[in-house]
């Protein structure tokens, strides 16, 4: 009765307070603020204060754990390498139909491309890249490599035969260079001349003539691609060197195929020279590049390669994470891989069963110890929890190599079973180097992550409330699984967390003891990083299993509820 | 006083090109960190190379690291962080291709940065083939080869001689192990099953070749422990485990000669393998001189012979293979434990790195998933 009054009293009081702020406007606070606004300012500093706190620590993981992880996982979808060392081929082969070997436009572009690319190192490592796709491809680009100097010889000795001048890095440099770059390069040369050795100040980066693009698109263009890359490779200059022999091809195509008007509106340094070549051109002797580069591999001339490259050639790619589901991209769409090459779906579907079983051993094993150690008497239980712990402290390899020794079929398990007579001595068990050898070892190191969270939580339960429930007349059973167990089960559910994510991670133990059929995701990964140097797929792979735990984890918060996690 | 006249007396010749080398390049730093395998084969290099060296150069500091197994990785990593902290790595020929690839190793000129042999042969005839490309500086010629238990050979029955007796479980019955991977294994089961060496690698391009070796290899898959580190392989035979087993010559020998184990080699159809350094790319000046003068020190003809006075690896050099001694604690005649002994030569392959680089991708999947299955 009086209850309800004081909450009808209440009710009315806030009603009155809601009427009169709707007539007077927001409550104020001592220094005329509004109370709400005030209020949360001083919440935020709060805040603020409290986040100032943690700060060294938030950086230093967002420094040193997240940031790394990240930028490893973006490696999955990350393909600018096709478009960065191919950079003209990509742009040509946009409006390729795929129907047919592509154009000799493209063959020039990929020529000019790779010449850079080789003078720049870089042809082996897209190589490595697209072998990745199409097996075979990481020779081809090696050994184009070497013969990509010879591409455009004949076009380079047709001009010099013609006139010696075009043999002269000083012909190249008074009809590409910028007037201003011509100058700024002779006062360094006069200077590092002056200097002697000890100048180390690199030539000024080369920069084109006005409206040379205009007249000539392609050698303006390769010419650069030529100076810039020997300044910065080599550190040469461009008034010293004859430019690559795909500089003379980008000048008998500008001059094939520009109409002679536009030679003739050029009246740079060189104009003589370059009226007379531009005459000369059409009796030139002409080269398919298809076929010159069909002959450095032929690999170029057939259609996979162009396929490849035009599938990959965008900056992102779906590509390793089709490759992570045993997919892959095709010119086609996608497809499955091959069925006598696909593993990863495998892989994690074994990851997950036999981490799960590996969890639900290391339950069954974990809880009568952890209850045994909860409920002795302290001097006796800290021992045997030095007991659990002493494995713990132990490096994990040696662990391990104990397994072996134990497990093997000359080993002390089945020497003993012969011993004793269960089992024939030609007919010892396989206790390793299979997945049974993977999950006993695996239970055995992974089970102190299950006892400590058990134990801590046990520790918590009032033996008293067991002591109730007897003496209210349940028996031994009915007391623990009614009473005892469910007040345990946040230490299960710690655990099995601990421990399934641990053990879906697991790498060394899998291989060592795992053989054939026991070997774990984790294991390709490590493979993929170390060896193969895939790294986008195993990114891929690695996001796949990030994604998965935080799957599973999501599951369990919903089935279990995260709030029943205890640590202790 | 006079320890200076021995080691100038003694080291004179040798000293003369590194010295003129060195001055070209500036000054030299004084630490440098070298990067190798470990174990047996770490502790060798270290008695043959570098011990002498840092008597030549007391100041000399020499950082040993045990991190090739995953060098590769590493020298990725560390390109992309610009942070180069090796000056040395020893890799085996296939990393050294990867690696040149993906221009984290230098290029080398081996005229230029090698010894001659002593009686003037330019290094890259000395080598020969051993200069598989332009950054490898090879050091010794190693071997995957097969051994088996003396006291398990069946009655009556002639010890297993080669790798193909691996297949043959009728007349030696028992558990194999074979590494974990296609290299060697792929090559094996075809060349076992009568496919000639000249054609292996063209059948192992075609679908019909990979599953002629896929089966050969399936009449053992169930009798066959597959390992992943050679120590293992040496393990599981020493202690019975398996009749057969196939591992690096090297472990092989320390654990018939050193540990007496009753294991027997069979060389037949053994894969050769080469091993060695490489020079990062992109090392500052004063670092790289230093190295250039160590590795023209610790390639040159004596070098290479006196580390097979440790380990039962073969020289790179054509011109050290004579000067072979004994075994340095056994005092037993090395030359015969070689994989480059003509005795051990009746049938041998060399690793073909350059045709792995392209299909060991693609194999490899294959063969993961053919384990698994």
């Amino acid at each position: 009765m009086t209850d309800a009054s004081a909450g009808n009293a209440s009710q009315n009081a806030a009603t009155a307070r809601r009427e009169d702020a709707a007539r007077t406007g927001p409550m104020l606070a001592a220094d005329g603020r509004p109370l709400k606004a005030s209020l949360n300012r001083a919440l935020r500093r709060q805040k603020m204060r409290a986040l100032l706190l943690i700060a060294p620590l938030l950086i230093f993981i967002l420094v040193t754990f997240v940031a790394p992880i990240i930028d490893m996982l973006f490696r999955s979808v990350e393909n600018q390498i096709v478009s960065e060392t191919l950079p003209r081929t990509v742009v040509a082969l946009d409006d390729w139909d795929a129907q047919d070997l592509p154009s000799e436009d493209v063959y020039a572009a990929l020529a000019y491309d790779f010449n850079e690319a080789a003078e720049r190192r870089r042809h082996t490592r897209l190589g490595s890249r697209l072998n990745y796709e199409t097996t075979g491809l990481s020779s081809t680009f090696r050994r184009s490599g070497r013969g990509i100097e010879d591409v455009g010889e004949t076009y380079a000795e047709q001009f010099i035969d013609l006139d010696e001048a075009w043999e002269e890095p000083e012909t190249w440099t008074a009809l590409m260079a910028h007037p201003d770059w011509l100058s700024a390069q002779a006062e360094w040369a006069a200077e590092a001349e002056a200097a002697g050795r000890d100048f180390d100040e690199p030539e000024p980066a080369f920069r084109l003539a006005p409206g040379i693009a205009d007249v000539l698109p392609e050698t303006a263009d390769a010419y650069r691609s030529f100076a810039r890359t020997i300044q910065q490779e080599d550190e040469d200059s461009p008034t010293e060197e004859e430019p690559w022999n795909t500089v003379y091809l980008a000048l008998y195509r500008d001059l094939a195929a520009q109409p002679a008007s536009a030679v003739a509106a050029y009246f740079g340094p060189i104009a003589a020279e370059l009226a007379a070549a531009d005459a000369a051109v059409d009796g030139f002797e002409t080269v398919s590049l298809r076929e010159v580069f069909g002959e450095m591999d032929d690999a170029w001339a057939e259609m996979p390669m162009w396929e490849t490259i035009d599938a990959f050639s965008d900056p992102y790619t779906a590509g390793y994470f089709l490759a992570a589901i045993d997919l892959q991209l095709t010119p086609d769409g996608i497809e499955a891989q091959p069925e006598d090459q696909r593993i990863y779906i495998l892989l994690f579907q074994r990851t997950i069963f036999m981490s799960l079983v590996i969890t639900i051993s290391c339950v069954l094993l974990g809880y009568p110890i952890a209850y045994l150690l909860s409920n002795l008497p302290a001097r006796t239980s800290n021992l045997l929890l030095i007991l659990v712990l002493l494995p713990f402290w132990t490096s994990l390899l040696v662990r391990t190599s104990a397994w072996k020794v134990l497990l093997q079929q000359e080993g002390v398990i089945n020497d003993i079973l012969v011993w004793v007579g269960f089992i024939a001595d030609d007919a010892r068990l396989q206790l390793i180097n299979n997945q049974t050898g993977t999950i006993i070892a695996m239970t055995h190191i992974l089970l102190p992550f299950m006892i400590l969270p058990l134990f801590s939580v046990m520790k918590t339960i009032p033996p008293y409330y067991v002591r109730a429930a007897k003496s209210l007349g349940a028996t031994n059973w009915t007391a623990f699984w009614r009473v005892y167990f469910p007040q345990s089960i946040p230490g299960i559910g710690a655990g099995c967390i601990l421990v399934f994510i641990l053990s879906i991670g697991y790498y060394i133990t899998p291989e060592l003891v795992g053989g054939r059929t026991g070997t774990f995701i984790s294991n390709r990964i490590a493979f993929h990083i170390s060896e193969s140097l895939n790294w986008g797929l195993a990114a891929a792979l690695g996001s796949i299993l990030l994604a998965l735990v935080l799957v599973l984890y999501w599951i369990y918060d919903r089935m279990v509820g995260i709030d029943n996690v205890k640590l202790g | 006083m006079k320890l200076r006249t021995i080691l100038l007396a003694t080291t004179g010749s040798l000293m003369a090109a590194p010295m003129a080398f060195g001055d070209a390049h500036g000054n030299m730093a004084n630490s440098m960190t070298l990067v190798s395998w470990g174990g047996a084969y770490q502790a060798s290099q270290i008695a043959a190379y570098s011990n002498p060296y840092q008597e030549m150069h007391p100041d000399v500091e020499m950082i040993w690291d045990e991190s090739s197994p995953e060098a590769v990785a590493r020298l990725r990593a560390m390109e992309e962080a610009g942070n180069i902290t090796w000056d040395l790595v020893d890799v085996e020929a296939a990393d050294a291709i990867r690696l040149c690839d993906e221009g984290l190793a230098m290029e080398i000129d081996a005229n230029e940065v090698l010894a001659p042999a002593p009686d003037g042969t330019e290094a890259e005839d000395d080598f020969g083939e051993m200069l598989v490309n332009d950054c490898f500086i090879p050091q010794i010629v190693f071997s995957t080869v097969a051994a088996y238990r003396t006291d398990q050979v069946p009655a009556g029955v002639e010890p297993p001689s080669g790798a193909c007796d691996l297949f043959d479980l009728e007349t030696y019955p028992g558990q194999r192990a074979l590494n974990r991977n296609p290299i060697a294994n792929m090559e094996w089961a075809l060349l076992c099953d009568g496919v000639a060496y000249e054609d292996v690698y063209d059948a192992l391009e075609t679908e019909e070749g990979i599953a002629q070796a896929f089966a050969m290899l399936d009449t053992i898959k169930d009798q066959t422990i597959w390992w992943s580190s050679a120590a293992e392989a040496v393990q599981l035979l020493a202690d019975g485990e398996v009749f057969m087993a196939t591992s690096y010559n090297g472990r092989w020998f320390s654990a018939i000669a050193e540990q007496n184990q009753p294991i027997g080699m069979a060389w037949d159809w053994q894969m050769l393998d080469l091993d060695g350094w490489i020079i990062p790319e992109g090392l500052p000046e004063d670092r790289l001189a230093r190295v250039l003068d160590f590795v023209y020190f610790a390639t040159d003809t004596q070098r290479l012979a006196d580390q097979a006075a440790y380990i039962s690896y073969g020289p790179a050099r054509a011109s050290s293979a004579p000067l072979v001694g004994t075994h340095a604690e056994l005092g037993i005649e090395m030359a015969p434990h070689m994989p480059t002994d003509p005795a051990n030569g009746e049938n041998t392959f060399v690793n073909n790195y350059l045709w792995w680089a392209d299909y060991r991708d693609d194999l490899d999947a294959r063969f993961q998933a053919w384990l698994a299955q």
